[in-house]
């Protein structure tokens, strides 16, 4: 079992730094000089000189990427054009206003998906299942950015009762559970976040318990005269680690991708600070903000395959 | 000045493929060996050798089926494999009507493929199930060059001979056939080439016993009709007993015992043979075995017993079967019969060597008593 | 030794009874079991109108969509001869929404093309050949894999600085990877079928092989997956457009127009949720329609 678990952390390492030299290319991919994405556009020359020595510019690419590796290692992600501020700061900042909105979209769409496929998978070929069919697909297809606003203009224009934009009234940075004048601001983007892993949990846990539902096993547990809730409950419960797995993968892929709702709701978070950043040409923030959410990305993967593997021996990747 | 040979892809009757005449075996196995490599211990480090197939040595007389029989993982399917250069041999030689095969020998492997092909079993994945089974059957011919037309008319024929009629069957898909007529059309595919020689991988294991019969009549009546020989591997004691002419007895990779299917299942030398045999339920209900004759499971492959591979569950091992591993004894004609056990081997040690084991009865407790 | 004889009377030829089903083909199979796919006729339908509007787009379109009029600004819909009102310039909401589409057609379908192309490509070749070349080119995928499809594609088009063509390049490469793991997986499992066995013991040539065996099965998941993944292009590509990494304005595009129109929404806010219905109705039809499709092709009977 350990043996597996070092494994598996031994190979999301050069997947790491596959991932690390993909956004250090980023900066070559960008049309202009380099040297120039990363100052202001009214540096002097000696300054250009100056950071063309720091960062080796004047180097061999390989030893360019070393540097800037090394660089990264430390924390130093260099420097925000826009407010002078560390990269690695903004980022972090903005990272954990992510993880709110992302945890709760995450975890309101599995209690809500959860339920309705495990309907849908025990009513299977019946209108309750195709009604369940019918909302998750709508959930996928529907473009979350115009849900939101969509929502914005539901409750905050017509209705008026939530806030449209922003994380607090005072455009506060610090987020808190606490207070409801707060956690009104969260609502909205939460719930729009939510949606398309709505969608994608409900799928995966009625296929999970439909597929478990077929097994013969269960059929033993009728026999044996269990209630349905029972045997249900004994079904769920082996299908449970897959929906868990597709559950954290989605948490994942929300960090990584709401750069749209966050903008939408200018809700401050790694996804806003990114489109800030292509707005502004803000080289060092996209490209320090792109390396720590690939990351995290890769992260959260191996910790899910790693807890599936712990709750459900039978999956093992070769 | 040397006469033509003859080509190998055409048949007119008397055989003129025949190379080497009638007392050349049509295949010659010698030292045979393929070891799997797997990686084992902390992070895939260590490399083991799964002994699949270990030194195996026989001949396949022109015109006789030779059946291969043995437990699951003693290696009859990677034998098959390594007959039909489907997998590549670690050592040893494969002899085909005398010559070898590849570069640099008698004749290449495409035009083995012409002379020797398999019958694999019956699963879903036999068939192409995107093909109609009659374009399944041309492939092969269309391969080595017949045209379109002239393939499916091939595979029109073959439908035909093993009992499925072409109109209605030909364009028909795998999943439209039962077990038993997609078995037919496994052997109309192998047919297709005209080769000489059929090597037959658990052909019939998967279908019921009435289609069972029915198949292996129809392979019969081939072998008749197209002059073929036959590797038959099965695990299943009876097929092999109803269609081989000699028989060959595997364990844990290696040959065991050989010889006249009569004699095999009559005065069977090997004790794995006997307590194979043994194992096989008698009809009649008054002859019930009360122990079962062989027990545990074939040990691993991996790191097999020293000496004797079958000492660990041989009721007459000794000291001496631990310490030398058993020879084979060499072949001779159809007729010899030869066992891997150092009770056959008079020079070996063994306390019981000269004293034939009793005749073969389901009694096999009874035997021992002598 | 045995008791029982084997049916050396069994006669040799017994199939001469009529088949039970009619032999039909592998595509009328699958066509005949879309012809009671209600749902995915009906969007298969809406499809065709959506791609026909945007084929026929200056013969349908009620005004020219870059006519901006400061008069006319942000109208309700119904407005006079405005079906579905105007945007901030005062250009009518349904000529844009209808030239829109030819956008997010395109940006939804070319990437979606190209990738299963190349990533089919790609995977057939890693899964046939095995052993390095496949870890090389699977390794590789897997870097992609690790970038959330999102990020990846705002990550390329951003720095490559916006425009239509980057945010195609960006789109091809985000599908690349699933594309190439798909086919690869496929190409796996079959290479090791018995028919692929047999086909190599009537010794073909590998060649041979890949085109007569190998493909057909594989074409049909990597032709299901790629069908999936053009809703969640055109998705993309309009979120894209909405960043303003797509195409550049006046162009009519969904995306665009949804972004641009996002000031407007305490002013007029059905019209400036229009884009967005249209996006989402183009992606839902294309994904059930997709659905309805692998159903329809998963003949396994």
């Amino acid at each position: 079992m350990w043996v597996y678990t070092a494994q598996r952390i031994l190979y999301a390492v050069p997947i790491a730094l596959g991932v690390t030299v993909v956004c250090f290319a980023l900066v070559y991919l960008a049309p202009g000089d380099p040297v120039q994405m990363l100052l202001p556009p009214d540096a002097s020359q000696a300054d250009v000189e100056f950071l063309k020595k720091l960062y080796g510019f004047d180097q061999p690419i390989p030893i360019q990427y070393f540097k800037w590796l090394m660089r990264a290692a430390t924390g130093d992600l260099g420097v925000s054009l826009q407010t002078s501020r560390p990269v690695f700061d903004e980022v972090s900042r903005a990272l954990s206003n992510t993880i709110v909105i992302s945890l709760g979209a995450v975890m309101l769409a599995f209690s809500l998906a959860f339920v309705l496929g495990t309907i849908a998978a025990y009513y299977a070929g019946q209108p309750a299942d195709r009604i369940v069919t019918g909302i998750s697909v709508i959930g996928v297809s529907v473009p979350n950015y115009w849900l939101g606003i969509v929502l914005i203009i539901v409750f905050a224009v017509e209705l008026g009762v939530l806030p449209a934009t922003g994380m607090g009234s005072k455009g506060s940075d610090n987020f808190s559970l606490a207070s409801w004048e707060q956690v009104k601001y969260a609502i909205l983007p939460t719930i729009t976040l939510s949606m398309v892993p709505l969608g994608i949990i409900m799928r995966s846990t009625r296929a999970a318990v439909a597929e478990v539902l077929a097994h013969d096993f269960v059929q033993t547990l009728r026999a044996k005269g269990l209630s349905e809730l029972a045997v249900l409950r004994h079904a769920v419960r082996n299908a449970l680690p897959q929906v868990l797995a597709v559950m954290g993968l989605q948490f994942g892929y929300l960090v990584g991708g709401s750069i749209l709702i966050e903008t939408i709701f200018t809700w401050p978070g790694t996804g806003f600070l990114l489109s800030k950043a292509i707005l502004t040409r803000d080289i060092p923030v996209l490209q320090g903000a792109i390396l720590i959410l690939a990351l995290c990305f890769v992260a959260t993967n191996l910790a899910v395959d790693l807890l599936q593997t712990a709750v459900d021996p039978r999956i093992k990747r070769a | 000045m040397t006469p033509k040979r003859p080509k190998l892809d055409t048949v007119p009757p008397g055989d003129p493929r025949d190379r080497g005449g009638k007392v050349q075996p049509m295949l010659i196995v010698n030292g045979l060996k393929k070891h799997f490599r797997i990686r084992g211990g902390f992070l895939n480090r260590k490399v083991l050798h799964v002994r699949a197939v270990d030194d195996v040595s026989f001949v396949v007389l022109k015109g006789e089926t030779l059946g291969i029989v043995g437990e699951s993982g003693c290696g009859k399917s990677t034998l098959a494999r390594l007959l039909m250069h489907l997998i590549p041999r670690d050592s040893g030689e494969l002899i085909f009507d005398g010559e070898g095969v590849g570069e640099g020998h008698g004749i290449t492997l495409r035009e083995l493929r012409r002379n020797m092909q398999m019958v694999f079993q019956d699963s879903y994945s036999s068939l192409n199930p995107r093909l109609p089974v009659q374009d399944s059957i041309a492939y092969g011919p269309s391969v080595h060059g017949k045209p379109r037309a002239e393939a499916r008319q091939i595979a029109r024929d073959l439908l035909a001979k093993v009992g499925l009629k072409p109109e209605l069957f030909g364009s028909r898909y795998p999943h439209e056939l039962s077990g038993g007529q997609k078995q037919r059309v496994n052997v109309a595919r192998a047919l297709a080439l005209s080769p000489r020689m059929l090597i037959l991988d658990e052909a019939v294991s998967a279908l019921d016993k009435s289609i069972e019969a029915q198949v292996l009549n129809l392979l019969r009546y081939l072998k008749r009709h197209f002059n073929l020989t036959y590797v038959f591997i099965s695990h299943d004691l009876n097929v092999v007993q109803y269609i081989s002419d000699r028989v060959l007895v595997m364990y844990l990779g290696q040959v065991v015992e050989i010889g006249p299917v009569e004699e095999i299942y009559r005065r069977p030398k090997h004790p794995y043979t006997r307590a194979l045999l043994a194992s096989r339920l008698s009809m009649n209900p008054d002859e019930r075995i009360d122990d079962p004759p062989l027990t545990g499971d074939p040990p691993n492959p991996i790191n097999p017993p020293s000496g004797c591979r079958f000492r660990t569950r041989c009721p007459f091992a000794e000291d001496v079967c631990a310490a030398k591993e058993p020879a084979l004894g060499t072949w001779s004609d159809r007729s010899t019969h030869l066992a891997a056990c150092h009770m056959e081997d008079e020079t070996s040690g063994h306390s019981r060597t000269g004293r034939a084991l009793a005749e073969c009865k389901p009694a096999f407790l009874a035997a021992t008593a002598s | 030794m045995t008791d029982v004889t084997l049916g050396q009377n069994a006669p040799l030829v017994f199939d001469d009874d009529a088949p039970a089903i009619k032999v039909r083909g592998y595509w009328a199979t699958v066509g005949n079991r879309l012809r009671y796919d209600y749902v995915s006729l009906f969007f298969a339908a809406v499809i065709i109108l959506i791609v026909l509007a945007a084929i026929f787009a200056p013969l349908i379109a009620p005004f020219d969509p870059n006519k901006t009029s400061m008069a006319f600004r942000l109208k309700p819909i119904g407005f006079r001869s405005f079906l579905l009102g105007t945007d901030e310039l005062g250009r009518d909401m349904l000529s844009r929404l209808i030239y829109g589409g030819r956008m997010s057609l395109l940006m939804g379908l070319v990437p979606v093309v190209i990738a299963t192309a190349l990533g089919g490509t790609l995977g057939v070749i890693a899964g046939f050949l095995g052993g390095p070349v496949n870890m090389l080119i699977m390794r590789t995928v897997d870097i992609f894999y690790a970038f959330p499809s999102v990020l990846l594609a705002v990550a390329i088009s951003g720095t490559m600085g916006g425009g239509m063509s980057n945010g195609l390049l960006a789109l091809t490469l985000v599908f690349i990877p699933p594309l190439c793991r798909i086919a690869e997986t496929a190409t796996t499992q079959v290479r090791n079928l018995d028919f692929v066995e047999a086909a190599r013991a009537s010794g073909a040539p590998t060649w041979s092989i890949i085109i007569h065996h190998v493909l057909g099965n594989v074409i049909s998941p990597v032709f299901i997956y790629a069908s999936s993944l053009i809703s969640v292009s055109i998705l993309l590509a309009a979120g894209l457009s909405f960043l303003g990494l797509g195409v550049e304005p006046p162009t009519p595009d969904w995306g665009l127009m949804l972004s641009t129109l996002r000031q407007a929404i305490y002013v007029q806010p059905y019209v400036c949720a229009l884009p967005g219905l249209a996006i989402f109705i183009t992606s839902l039809s294309f994904n059930l329609v997709s659905d309805g499709l692998r159903h329809a092709m998963d003949v396994r009977i």
